[in-house]
């Protein structure tokens, strides 16, 4: 068993309950920063853990964190994103409703690092019954001192509520998020200035991914150093995996950064293989959004190396052979599946999903829609393959927010990996795989 | 089914408390950050859909111009715009929902209730809405009625829980703030 990070005492019964959290060390971690530690203090110790945002981009968060706006006197907020609607991602539902008192304690520790004195926690409509966890417990934080004024009589003050969407893929990007969050449409916003500078109410803002601010409580507990030495290279600490589709074990696992793919998927610790001992197809490692990679690919890079699960593993290869980390998402597919077929429903999603902004995502999504279906139910013709990809390359780049390359990665991938599963849709004229 | 229309639009007096308790969690002259907890709110309230009387009714409440009520409303999927039946079913259609079998549990929950998804059946009773993943993908399929999630879907348990829906007169807008 790898080190547990975030999942140690996740089965516990009523871990949600502040007393059985304080009494396997929680806001602990709290309690040491406030009564010795900086701000600065604890900005070093995440950046020297290395740790990378867990949302999808992996960007360093101790980075994130030093370009907050420092310079107004303007408010600062910090907003945790637990919007995970990227599909294939359901690993932030698992935390906050298991353990919120730890998202709550990586919050109260962030926002003391940035000098933030009110945060939120953005997280979809359709989650509420974990909304009304996350707000019992904040309530119990309250009732304790650990949050509201003069914390533990430190001076420092930190307010933290709940804030619903309402159904809005897009409202996971930041941008649109912070609009959500200001009672508006969640039409991404143009960057720069970035959120750091003026975000939420045109203020300095850092959001944060739920499970990037969850590790924090460890880092400050154990030291940045501790953190930086778990996993692998620049993929350091732990990650939790949300592990679907035909396995036989799918579910939420927190992996040592570094473990092989092929370990992950047949492991008997982790997913035990695929179910009813189908074969292997294809694997989407990070979320809808990343490139989809068959069989040998996963498993081993072109080179020939076991792929492991880390940032730079995944991507060896770029996007010809490779993949990305991205949020975790794992969805792996055997042999009775249709590629096609996934990949219409996937793009069906990111055409549904468009916020309309642009014209290449919201037309472009809706062709390839179209194009795809027409393939599917084999109507198309061969020219349709080639099209699709023009379509796809002609989104990429080419829009605001990164929803647009997220629609087109996955179509780009499937026809560069799987071409002869379109050919076979347009030479039988009808889906191979319907009996 | 119970037109908002014919009752007066006006939230009861512990929801009116609840509305000025989210009001006071923004910045103030930011109150229009309570649009989206507010219009839930209303949503369950006001039989589970959002008419232009009810969102004039929110925007006032929140000092702004039903326009912007309006903008909002028409953005999010969870928002039902014309009315719905008392009980709302909403099942996951995405990728690795329907690797499990989604569009089998879509297809009996259609010829159970006689209606095609998006349509309410001619009792009121229930209304089948296809929804995007709902990020519970490692027990797909799965199905949202009010808050809660049903997962691990198979014909005979979607049964089972139509026959309890029926048998509970299940109403799915109830507050979400519980
Ligand atoms: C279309 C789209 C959807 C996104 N959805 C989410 C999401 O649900 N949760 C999340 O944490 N980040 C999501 N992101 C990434 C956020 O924009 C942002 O990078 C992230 O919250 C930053 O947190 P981190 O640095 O801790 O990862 C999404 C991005 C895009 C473009
Ligand atoms: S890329 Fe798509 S989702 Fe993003 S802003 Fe443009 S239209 Fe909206
Ligand atoms: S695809 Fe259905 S819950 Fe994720």
């Amino acid at each position: 068993m790898g080190i547990k990070i975030l999942t140690e005492f996740i089965d516990l019964p009523d871990l949600n309950r502040f007393e059985v959290y304080r009494k396997h060390g929680g806001y602990e971690a709290v309690e040491k920063v406030l009564k010795n530690d900086t701000p600065d203090h604890v900005l070093a110790e995440v950046k020297i853990s290395n740790l990378r945002g867990r949302g999808g981009a992996g960007f360093p968060t101790g980075l994130k964190w030093s370009f907050i706006d420092k310079s107004t006197d303007k408010a600062r907020y910090l907003i945790c994103n637990a919007d995970e609607s990227e599909p294939g991602t359901f690993k932030d539902r698992y935390l906050m409703e298991r353990n919120p008192h730890l998202l709550i304690e990586g919050m109260i520790l962030a926002s003391f690092a940035l000098g933030v004195q009110q945060s939120f926690i953005y997280i979809r409509g359709e989650l509420f019954y974990v909304l009304n966890i996350l707000e019992k417990a904040i309530s119990e934080a309250y009732a304790k001192g650990f949050l509201g004024k003069n914390i533990l009589g430190s001076g420092f003050n930190l307010d933290l509520y709940c804030h619903p969407g309402a159904g809005a893929y897009i409202c996971g990007e930041e941008t649109a998020l912070i609009e959500s969050l200001e009672g508006k449409r969640g039409n991404p916003r143009m960057k720069p200035p970035f959120p750091a500078v003026s975000g939420l109410y045109g203020c300095p803002t850092v959001v944060n991914n739920v499970e990037t601010l969850a590790s924090v409580p460890w880092i400050v507990k154990n030291g940045g150093e501790a953190y930086s030495k778990i996993g692998i290279g620049r993929s350091t600490g732990t990650k939790l995996i949300s592990a679907c589709g035909h396995l036989k074990r799918p579910g939420v696992y927190e992996i040592e950064l570094g473990l092989p793919v092929e370990e992950f998927i047949y492991g008997e610790e982790y997913c035990q293989g695929i179910r009813n001992g189908n074969k292997l197809k294809a694997v989407v490692a990070g979320g809808s959004s990343v490139p989809i990679l068959p069989a040998n690919l996963i498993l081993k890079t072109a080179k020939g190396e076991p792929r492991l699960m880390s940032y730079e593993s995944l991507q060896e290869g770029g996007f010809e052979t490779g993949t990305m980390l991205g949020s975790g998402g794992f969805i792996v597919m055997d042999e009775t599946t249709c590629i096609v077929k996934n990949l219409w429903n996937f793009t069906r999603f990111y055409h549904h999903e468009s916020c309309g902004q642009c014209s290449p995502c919201r037309e472009g999504t809706g062709w390839m829609e179209k194009i795809l279906h027409r393939i599917e139910s084999g109507q198309g013709k061969m020219s349709d393959i080639d099209l699709l990809a023009d379509v796809a390359k002609n989104i990429e780049g080419n829009t605001i927010c990164p929803l647009g390359d997220a629609s087109a990665w996955p179509v780009r991938s499937t026809v560069r990996h799987f071409r002869t599963e379109f050919e076979k849709h347009l030479i039988e004229k009808r889906c191979p795989y319907i009996k | 089914m119970e037109s908002s229309n014919t009752k007066e639009i006006k939230f009861s007096e512990e929801s009116l408390e609840m509305v000025k308790g989210l009001i006071r969690r923004y910045p103030e002259g930011r109150q229009k950050s309570a649009l989206i907890p507010v219009l839930h709110i209303a949503q369950a309230e006001f039989d589970g859909w959002l008419s232009p009387a009810v969102m004039d009714y929110v925007a006032s409440l929140l000092d702004i111009q039903p326009i912007e009520v309006y903008e909002v409303a028409t953005f999010y999927t969870m928002f039902n715009l014309t009315p719905v039946g008392n009980c709302v079913i909403e099942v996951c259609r995405t990728g690795p929902c329907w690797l499990n079998g989604s569009d089998d549990i879509i297809e009996h929950l259609e010829k159970k209730l006689n209606i095609k998804a998006g349509q309410t059946t001619a009792d009121g009773m229930f209304t089948l809405k296809t929804v995007e993943c709902l990020a519970a993908c490692g027990n797909a399929p799965v199905m949202q009625v009010g808050v809660k999630y049903h997962e691990h879907l198979t014909t005979s348990k979607v049964d089972q829980l139509l026959d309890t829906f029926r048998a509970e007169g299940m109403i799915s807008h109830t507050n979400p703030y519980t």
